[in-house]
This record gives structure tokens, sequence and C-alpha cells, in this order.
């Protein structure tokens, strides 16, 4: 019935004159924008002509406060950057450091690492599945979300001893080793997320107005990703299957087997589909772990105050939002000279412009929803 | 000249509607966040009252205890206007809804053709809320509540129209009296009764179609500036109307007060709250449709749709 | 195209209906609510609230011997310790514990860095006042024997 299930984009080149027309100001407080990121959007009634990304509400200035700690201290503002996915950001500051100064990790303390980032994997997407479908206006797939997040939540809860900010691994090792409880209720939890999974594709992915919503809106052709330095799922939505964890593989990666999830489409829907894939993904990748875990010591010996050699060194990981690197440079003394953080989500939000350009506003909200952002981590 | 006893009827209708309108509205609250919290894993409200019952009571007063802030450059007639005009037609509206063959506020030979009327005004109300408190957001959700309008009235009235050709008449009363000879209007009538359920649904302005209020995209929509009571009088206006459009729609569809054992009124609220739950599911389950996507919807498939059942049904009347 | 516009409408209409169907099945599902202050949840052996001082089991005095490597290894400035030796002992004792709790990231490092395993993690969550005076400056202390704070009880 809707052959052109395409968005009707407005044709005309916005001019100077357009461009004062109707000024919108989305956010900071807005709850389409999921923290304080603010778009300004020039409208001809509710046909988006330009978006501008404004940030820097949220700037706490994550390099220089590195560049005044010692290398260990770094790691508890790790969690601060990407609050959604903080075991990521622990992964790459404890592995940069680790590379650095030529740390051996125990076996277990590996595994140990890639069980609970894949767990904090999923339940950073179960955020986003609720989010993105409350940008869309659907409340309950949120809170249906947050049930299962809930029991992932407790479940890491038992070993860090946080809920979402973690501060869990230590150079050469984790902060704590795992017991036979808790890998039985990761397995009851793989067994529920497996049982609720078919549920979410039932209430969303197959229905007809989400369809509509999704499909066709926000489209990044490939020509477009290398460009706008994307990555993550916003780039595997768009054809590319690049992963770090396939492409420069850390940690146990290589010896895990799993597929990188890629859709064609490069909108809405593919971004969609390629986040829920991963949470299958990282399921499976849970169940080898559980079954393969060895024994042995949990934290290598590392001296107290740790000095790495003078040198740089850089270290990228995949979070759930994409490519994440870490680069810094040692001079030699417990005090980091320099540190950058290379941040997926502000390349992602990057594209929000073009992509926002002649779209309604519902579809503009829907493109930002899919990129899944986090502010602090745009703004650091 | 009126008699006493047409003044003591007049007073006890009025009476009458504001309970039914103050009590629905505290119920509706209270049922609507009981179903939403247990469709999400949730509880709902429990503190206070039973069962979390006396809650809406406690955000009532807490509303009216609020301060009512008016924009600096609002139109400050027309920003204290909107929230009565959308009030005061769905107040009047429930003044020919019989709740059984006795009780009824006032029998009107036109009684349909008020209600639908009076439904129109809402869209008023809320386009004056739009315009009058000059923001942005206030003014897009205003306009997409315009711009809807014809895409579901004109649906809605063709599967009316069938009802009125079966019954032969305008009135309520008259139209579920003619089903007690019959059977109830939805066996005839199953598609023009699933496009009125949509209908009634973009009319009160009900997630899936809530374009107006979109809370994720225009934040609150055509209510954004108003705080305080003159917000709670849009919202007793939103619920009120649901409760005026579920009336209609268990009177032309469901036999309105008919039903074996209970009393009339009781079977009349039985199926009003049917199609209030039936709301309510519509809207803890469905993400929200775009605006042109609605206005496709509403002139590619309901309109031809319902078009082709009033023609059915017309040709049907006439063969027989 | 009249056939592919019915089955459009069909096919809608029924994921519209396969959506209904999960929401009102969740409906008669319980959740994991733990209705706070009648029930509550139960905290992890290994949650993390603000820090305290460990007593010594034997003296019952504070383990910590103010050494100071909590205020080294806290990244947040968050620890002030003061310590002096008390009469005849060969250790020191802190004369001052204090910590800025509204600073605190709650990350355990201190935790981690002490030698004598002196701090540990309270199981205190529900911190509420109307100002924050009350967590800048928290004396630990309190809630600890120490040699200067006269007896233990």
């Amino acid at each position: 019935m809707f052959e052109s299930q395409i968005a009707p984009t407005y044709h005309l080149e916005p001019s100077e004159e357009q461009e004062s027309d109707f000024i919108l100001n989305l956010g900071p407080q807005h709850p389409g924008t999921h923290g304080v990121l603010r778009v300004i959007l020039h409208m001809d009634g509710e046909y988006i002509l330009t978006a501008d990304p404004v940030l820097g509400y949220g700037h706490r200035m994550q390099e220089k406060i590195a560049e005044n700690m010692t290398w260990a201290q770094v790691l508890p503002y790790m969690a601060r950057m990407d609050y959604l996915s903080a075991l990521s950001y622990n992964q790459a500051w404890v592995c940069l450091v680790e590379k650095m100064c030529g740390y051996e990790v125990p076996p277990r303390a590996e595994y140990i690492r890639v069980l609970t980032t894949e767990l904090n994997r999923i339940s950073s997407h179960l955020l986003w599945f609720g989010a993105f479908l409350l940008d869309l206006g659907a409340f309950t797939p949120f809170l249906h979300a947050f049930e299962d997040r809930e029991k992932l939540l407790d479940l890491l809860e038992t070993i860090t001893g946080s809920r979402l900010t973690y501060c869990f691994f230590r150079f050469g090792g984790v902060g704590a080793d795992v017991d036979a409880t808790f890998l039985r209720e990761t397995q009851e939890f793989l067994d529920q997320m497996r049982a609720h999974l078919p549920g979410y594709h039932e209430l969303v992915t197959g229905n007809v107005i989400f369809e509509h919503r999704t499909k066709n809106v926000g489209v990044i052709l490939p020509f477009d990703t290398s460009g706008y330095g994307l990555s993550g799922p916003v780039l595997r939505g768009s054809g590319e299957a690049y992963d770090v964890r396939v492409k420069e593989p850390y940690s146990i990666y290589p010896e895990l087997k799993f597929n990188v999830p890629v859709e064609q489409t490069g909108d809405c829907m593919g971004r969609y589909l390629v986040r829920l894939a991963e949470i299958d993904e990282s399921l499976n990748m849970i169940d080898q772990i559980l079954a393969n875990i060895p024994d042995g010591d949990i934290q290598a010996k590392v001296p107290k105050i740790i000095k790495p050699p003078e040198g740089e060194a850089s270290m990228a990981v995949e979070t759930p939002r994409g490519e994440l690197m870490i680069y810094a440079v040692s001079d030699g003394t417990k005090i980091p000279y320099r540190v950058k953080y290379r941040v997926p989500s502000f390349a992602n939000l990057s594209i929000f412009s073009k992509m926002a350009r002649g779209q309604l506003l519902a579809d503009a909200l829907a493109i930002l929803g899919s990129l899944d952002l986090v502010i602090p981590e745009i703004d650091r | 000249m009126i008699s006493e006893i047409t003044l003591i009827r007049t007073l006890l209708s009025i009476l009458g509607i504001t309970v039914v309108v103050g009590v629905n509205a505290i119920f509706v609250v209270w049922f609507e966040r009981k179903v939403a919290g247990h469709m999400q894993y949730r509880l709902g409200p429990t503190e206070v009252g039973p069962a979390g019952l006396l809650q809406t009571v406690a955000d009532g007063l807490k509303l009216v205890s609020k301060q009512i802030i008016f924009p600096q450059s609002a139109d400050k007639p027309i920003f204290i206007l909107a929230p009565i005009i959308c009030l005061v037609p769905v107040f009047i509206a429930l003044v020919p809804v019989p709740f059984s063959a006795t009780w009824q506020a006032h029998e009107l030979d036109v009684g349909l053709l008020l209600v639908i009327a009076l439904g129109l005004l809402n869209t008023l109300g809320i386009l004056l809320a739009g315009w009058g408190c000059d923001n942005k957001y206030a003014l897009l959700g205003a306009s997409r509540a315009v711009a809807q309008i014809l895409a579901y009235k004109i649906p809605l009235l063709l599967c009316i129209l069938p009802i009125i050709l079966l019954s032969g008449s305008f009135s309520l009363r008259e139209i579920v009296l003619v089903q007690e000879q019959s059977t109830w209007f939805a066996l005839y009538q199953p598609v023009g009764f699933l496009i009125y359920l949509i209908a009634i649904t973009l009319e009160t302005n009900r997630s899936p179609f809530d374009f107006a209020e979109a809370e994720s995209e225009l934040v609150a929509g055509f209510h954004t500036e108003y705080s305080g009571m003159m917000f709670s009088l849009f919202f007793l206006a939103e619920y009120t109307y649901m409760l005026v459009a579920s009336a209609i729609a268990a009177i032309l569809f469901l036999g309105g007060w008919l039903g074996p054992f209970l009393p009339g009124p009781v079977w009349m609220l039985l199926k009003i709250y049917f199609f209030l739950f039936l709301m309510m599911w519509f809207r803890w389950t469905f993400p929200r449709v775009r605006v042109d996507q609605m206005l496709s919807f509403g002139w590619k498939i309901l309109l031809p749709i319902s078009l082709l059942n009033f023609l059915i049904t017309a040709g049907v009347m006439a063969a027989l | 195209m009249i056939k592919s516009y019915v089955r459009d409408i069909i096919t809608g209409l029924g994921s519209l209906l396969t959506g209904m169907k999960v929401t009102i099945k969740v409906m008669f599902t319980k959740g994991n609510t733990v209705e706070w202050p009648r029930q509550t949840a139960q905290l992890p052996e290994k949650f993390r609230g603000h820090i305290m001082l460990v007593p010594n089991e034997s003296t019952g005095f504070a383990k910590c011997i103010a050494c100071g490597s909590c205020v080294r290894a806290c990244p947040s400035n968050c620890i002030t310790v003061k310590g002096a030796k008390p009469e005849g002992a060969k250790k020191k004792s802190p004369t001052l514990f204090a910590l800025d709790f509204t600073k605190c990231s709650l990350c355990g490092l201190c935790v981690e860095s002490c030698p004598v395993d002196a701090i540990t993690f309270s199981r205190d969550y529900a911190l509420v006042d109307y100002s924050s005076k009350p967590f800048s400056a928290m004396n630990l202390l309190d809630d600890v024997a120490s040699p200067f704070s006269g007896g233990s009880e």
C-alpha cells in the first residue's frame, strides 16, 4: 500500500533566507536527546532544513584530568565517560597500560574480563533498545528491556560491587574472582534472555508501525561511512563488517567463535537489527566462556606504583557504540604525559547533520536514537 | 416557563454529569496507571488508599495547589480559554448519552449529531492552546492536531452512517432500542466497528496517534506551557473525551445498556471500560505513528474502506 | 495491486495483534519489583558503600596505621588522614580520618591500597539529608574506638 516507504524528503536547498524562518532548539533539556545534547534545527514546518549539534554541556576535561592523575587513578574516570559500557573503557585503559609495561595477564583474568564486558555490552544494548523505542513513542519495550537488564545489573553487582560505573579491571588482572554461584546465575540469565528475546521481536521488530518508522529512515550510504569515521553498529548497519574484536583482536577474542552481524540497508532498521543480533552473539560468547573458563590466578604480579617506560601506545577496543581508541604518552613518571580518547559516539554524531537534512522532525529523533549516543562520551 | 420538575431534573443532570466526569477521571487515571504498570512488569500506584486508588486524588490536589505560570509572551485570553474550550464540550457531550433506558440527562432527537459536533471543538481547544502560549513545540503539536482532523473525522462519520441507516434514528436512545429488537450492530458492522475503534483513538489523541503531545518529539506538545490546574483541565478533558467516545462506541456497536442479569447502567459501564481498556492496551503496546504516515493511513486505508462499507450497507439495505 | 493492498492491511493488523498478545501476557506475569521500604533487596557481598574503618579484633581500636596510602591512591582527593603515636605504642594511630563523601566515586582504590586492610565498604546505602554538609566531612573515627577518643567501648 505504501509503495514508497521512503520518508518524504524535502528537496529544496536551504537558502540563507529560509534558514532564519523557524528555528527549533532541541535540547539540551529535551526528552528525545538523551542527556545534554543540543541540536539547533532550522525548519520549514515539520521538515528540517539544517541541524547543528551543539556540544560541550557535559565537558569535564577528561583528557586533562588524566594528565594530573597516576596511571591507576585514571581508571575510575573511565567509567564516567561512557557510563553504559564502563567495562569496555576499563578494558581499553588496562590493556593500554599493560601494553606499555609489558605485563602478562593470567588467562582466567582474561576470561573474566571478556565475560563481564560482554554482559556489559548486552546491558548497554538493552538500554539502547528501550531508549530507541521511547524515541519512537513506545514506552513498554523500555521497561521490558529493563526487566532483563535488572537481572544483568544484579549479576554484575555481585562481582564488581557497583551497578553502572564499574571500576573492576586492574593492571594485570581483575578486581575480584568469580565463583560457582556467579557462573550458575550467569547461565540462568542466558536462559532467561534467550527466552525473552523472541518476545522483543514479537513486540517490536514485526510491528507494522515500527517498520514504517524505521525502514528507509536515516539511510547511511556505505560511501559515507569511512569519511565520517563511523564505527560500531552504525557502521555495521551499512554493510561494513568492521569490528575491532575481529580486525585487531585483543584479549581472548581470537579464541572465541562469533559472527559479526551486518545489515546492508543502512537505515534505522538495519542498525536496530545489528544491535539485537549482537545481543545474541554476546550470549553465544558467554556460553563459550562459561564452558572454557580456566582455573588459576586472576592477578599478575605488578609493582605497586606503575611507571610505564618512556614512549607512547594506543589501544583500540570495541565498545557497544563502536571503536574506542585511547592513545597515551608516558614520560616514565607515575603520571601520564598525555592521554587522548577517540570516542565512537562523537564520530557517529557527526553524520547526524547530513542525515537529518530534509527529514521530518519525528524521523530526526528516530535517527538520533538509532545512533545510540552517550552524551558524556561525546563531551568528555 | 420552566416547570419545577424540569428545573430539578436539569440540576440533577448537571450534578450527575459532574459526578460521572469526576469519578471517572479519578478511576480511569488510576486504571490506566495500573494497566500500564502491569504491562511493564511494574505494579502501578500502590501507596495512597487501597491498591493506590486515591493516588489520582492526591495528584489532583497537588495540581490544584500548584502555581499557574503564564509565559511572558503568551496571549493571555486565549491561553486561559483553551483548556476551557477543551473541557466544556466534552462535558456537554455527556448530556444525550443514555446510561440506561431511564438514566439519561436529556433525550435529544439529534443526540448523535450533537456529540459529533462537540467532538470537533476539542481540536479548536488544542489549536488555541498551541497558538496562545507562543511556544514552538506547542505550535507544532497544535498544527499536527489540526492537520489530522479531516483524515479521521470523515472515516468516523462514514462508519456512523451505516448505523444510522440500520436504526433509522439520530437519537442515541433509539439506536439502543433498535438493537434490543435485532442484535448488536457490531455483528452487522464488524469493519465499521474496527475503523471506529481506530478513529476514536485518533480522535482522543491517544497513542499510537498522540502526535499532538508526542512526548519524545515535542516535549509535551500543545500543553507544554501549561501547569497546575490549567494542565489538569486538559488532562480531565482527555479522559472525559475518552469516556464519551467509549460510551458512543458502546451505544452504536455493543448495544449500550443491553445485557442479561445485571442492571442497565452496570452493563453500560462495563462496555465503556472495555473500550477504555482497549485504548490503554493500544497505548502501552505500540510505537507512535509518524504524522504523514497517519495522514496517508487515514486517506488511503480508513477512508476507502469505510466508504466501501457504507456503500455495501446502503446497497444491502436498499435491496432488502 | 488490490491484492497487495489487502495483504498489507491483514499482515499489519496481524503484527499489531502479536504485539498486543505480548503485553497482555506480561500483564499477568510478576516482575522483579521489591517494594521498599516494606521489603529490602539483598545487598551483594561486594557492595560498595562509603568506606569505614575496621576495628582490630583484640583491642577494638581502628586497625589504621595512618600511613596515608589511601590518601595517595584516591583519585578524587576525598580522604584526609592525620595520625600520631599514642604513648607506648609501636605504630601510629589516626587522630583524624575524614571522608568527603560528596567527592567520592566509590572506586575502591583506597580499600585495595591499604597495607593492613583497615578500610572496608559499609553497607549503608540510605544516606539522605537536606544538605550535603553531613557528607562533606564524614568522620569515620566516630564509629570505631581509637586510642585518642578515650577508651574502647
